[in-house]
């Protein structure tokens, strides 16, 4: 009962966010703009074009009408229709949403499975050198600009080395497999496409690394604090007191109270990353909402930016909203509380 | 026994620490750069030289020059410029309007507090530099816009520790009595609530300043913030771009001074964190 009261509160909240969201990118579409309709329509439309897209979206009409007119379109799915591709927003951002989603996870996926352990490492040799190099390298991933680090990594592990592929998704010579999922890596197992499988990982690799490095920076000062709090504890103390080794201690005492606060880490992570994917894409040439974004504003396509800030803006919160239950579900405190 | 007092130990001076230490010789260092930009660099970083395109580091090029014969340190140099007044800019728009917004809903509580609060959390929930993108779309792609959305995008924080530190304080002894003797609110928040809250707001602004100058070179390498030839190290980088494999140098050096001017602001930052809140203090 506590739970669905939690949950109750938990979606109303995003749901008042939601409505502040599209105030804000209703603004953005219709207030900021000399001419929203040349904005939406860009530089080159005709005179009859622009008219009929201010009745169509009635720009004439009073703010707080062509609000609601706007808030209607969205709970309709319509998000207008990209000047760039011709094609309805909503139905680019459904086709780049997987590659995206993929991009993002690896990278996440990449973070925990280094960040945790760097973490642990560190906070055990603390003011020793291994601490000295974590700390290093976790200090330049929150520095580092993605976009440079992209270009840096292409350079040397497709350039130099030629180790993996330097962009897409997927070698041009290799059939992507069918779509289930709209992930490659999974999608080729499903289909037991092991070409597609090894090609589809290998063009995983450069892009996740990138993306991932300041999640991992993150995610590695977060396990190393939460280690060093909870290694300081009595109950690790009595856990030496009583002969355990240490790793044990390390890892059944320690790490799995120190992995609490990581765990919200990484949902506050997941909007770096969304944002980080924005340029990660663009340099890796990687099919997603962060590739279609750059493109669109490239050429000015302002209805496909304001589509994947509106998505980009549901998906943050509701990502968040996971990590909560993970934690409601993690921390028995918090159901007592 | 005769009572005495205890001990307190001074503030850790910021000084005391050997990477606070360089992380501000490192901040003066581009600071100096932005300041002397014309007695230090060694050319004019718009002037071409297409006779020596392309040239890798040398004697007379330290840095190389790029893909229209321009002296790369020189460009560096002036790029320094740029990037310290843009994060001076965002982090004073928004460190005094997110401030200001989080000492209101503070102070004021009830309504006012939930209807600001609840307006902070919408602009928490856009990914940065996605909104950033939109809102420098919207007022099209200049340097000046890029700041006024980055610095939309960085307020809200500020708002909400602002906020925190208000409701912390504005139940304190010396708060009331200055309520007692009927000081107006605004002295209140100003001599009484703001500087006891300042310190927490002063390590997210170093943080800040390494953030913006990072988003700000983003919004660059995309085409949205400052247009080629200005000498901005984002836009240094996006020129560079297409000679990653054969003159590295294009790209390599201009990232080079965006990490070490970022990874300057953000170790400050952690000094500061340790030096002004200890409370705040984490061991990272």
């Amino acid at each position: 009962m506590r739970f669905l009261g939690f949950l109750l509160r938990r979606i109303v909240g995003i749901a008042a966010v939601m409505i502040g969201v599209s105030v804000i990118t209703f603004a953005i579409s219709h207030v900021i703009p000399a001419d929203p309709a040349v904005a939406a329509l860009g530089d080159h439309a005709t005179d009859e074009q622009i008219a009929a897209f201010r009745s169509e979206y009635r720009l004439d009409r009073p703010l707080v009408e062509q609000y609601v007119t706007y808030a209607e379109g969205i709970l309709h799915g319509d998000l207008g229709r990209s000047i760039r591709t011709r094609r309805a927003v909503i139905d680019d951002l459904v086709d780049s949403f997987p590659a995206t989603l993929e991009l993002s996870f690896t990278a996440l996926l990449v973070s925990m499975l280094v960040g945790v352990p760097a973490g642990v490492w560190s906070a055990i040799y603390r003011g020793r050198p291994p601490d000295f190099v974590v700390r290093l390298l976790a200090l330049a991933g929150g520095s580092i600009p993605v976009f440079w680090l992209g270009l840096i990594v292409i350079g040397l592990g497709y350039y130099q080395l030629g180790w993996f592929p330097g962009g897409g998704r997927i070698d041009a010579f290799v059939a992507p497999p069918p779509p289930r999922t709209g992930l490659y890596v999974i999608d080729s197992i499903l289909a037991g496409d092991l070409n597609a499988l090894r090609s589809s990982l290998l063009h995983l690799v450069l892009p996740a690394l990138t993306l991932g490095y300041f999640s991992t920076a993150v995610i590695t000062r977060m396990t190393r604090s939460s280690m060093l709090e909870v290694l300081g504890q009595d109950y690790m103390r009595t856990a030496r007191a009583k002969g355990l080794r240490e790793r044990v201690i390390v890892l059944r005492h320690a790490l799995r109270n120190a992995l609490i606060p990581t765990v919200t880490i990484i949902g506050l992570t997941f909007g770096s990353l969304l944002s980080g994917a924005v340029l990660t894409e663009t340099i890796f040439s990687w099919p997603g909402l962060g590739r279609y974004a750059t493109a669109s504003a490239v050429s000015l396509d302002f209805p496909a930016v304001l589509g994947v800030t509106l998505l980009a803006a549901i998906v943050y919160p509701l990502a968040n909203l996971v990590v909560d239950l993970a934690y409601y579900w993690l921390d028995p405190r918090i159901q007592r509380g | 026994m005769a009572f005495r007092p205890t001990r307190v130990r001074a503030r850790a001076p910021i000084l005391g620490e050997p990477l606070n230490v360089l992380a501000i010789a490192v901040i003066v260092v581009f600071a100096a750069c932005a300041v002397f930009a014309p007695l230090i660099a060694p050319f004019d970083p718009l002037v071409q030289t297409l006779g020596s395109r392309l040239a890798p580091p040398s004697p007379e090029h330290w840095l190389g020059t790029d893909q229209l014969g321009r002296d790369i340190l020189s460009r560096l140099v002036y790029g320094a410029r740029i990037s310290l007044v843009i994060g001076v800019v965002v982090v004073a728009l928004a460190g005094i309007f997110g401030t200001f917004i989080g000492l209101v809903a503070g102070y004021a509580g009830g309504l006012v507090d939930e209807g600001l609060m609840r307006l902070t959390e919408v602009f928490l929930a856009f990914p940065p530099l996605i909104l950033a993108m939109a809102i420098a779309g919207a007022l099209g792609p200049s340097l000046q816009n890029a700041i006024i959305a980055i610095a939309a995008v960085t307020w809200a924080v500020y708002a909400r520790l602002a906020r925190g530190q208000i409701l912390a304080l504005r139940r304190r002894e010396y708060v009331e009595a200055a309520r007692s003797i009927g000081a107006s609110p605004m002295r209140i928040i100003a001599r009484h609530l703001l500087p006891n809250a300042i310190a927490p707001l002063l390590v997210q602004a170093s943080f800040d300043m390494g953030a913006a100058i990072i988003a700000a070179a983003g919004l660059s390498f995309i085409g949205f913030g400052a247009q080629p030839p200005t000498p901005e190290w984002g836009v240094m980088i996006s020129e560079g771009r297409n000679f990653i494999s054969t003159e590295p140098w294009l790209s390599l050096f201009p990232g080079l001074a965006i990490l070490f001017a970022v990874g300057a602001f953000n170790l400050l930052g952690d000094g500061l964190r340790d030096v002004l809140d200890p409370r705040l203090r984490r061991a990272g």
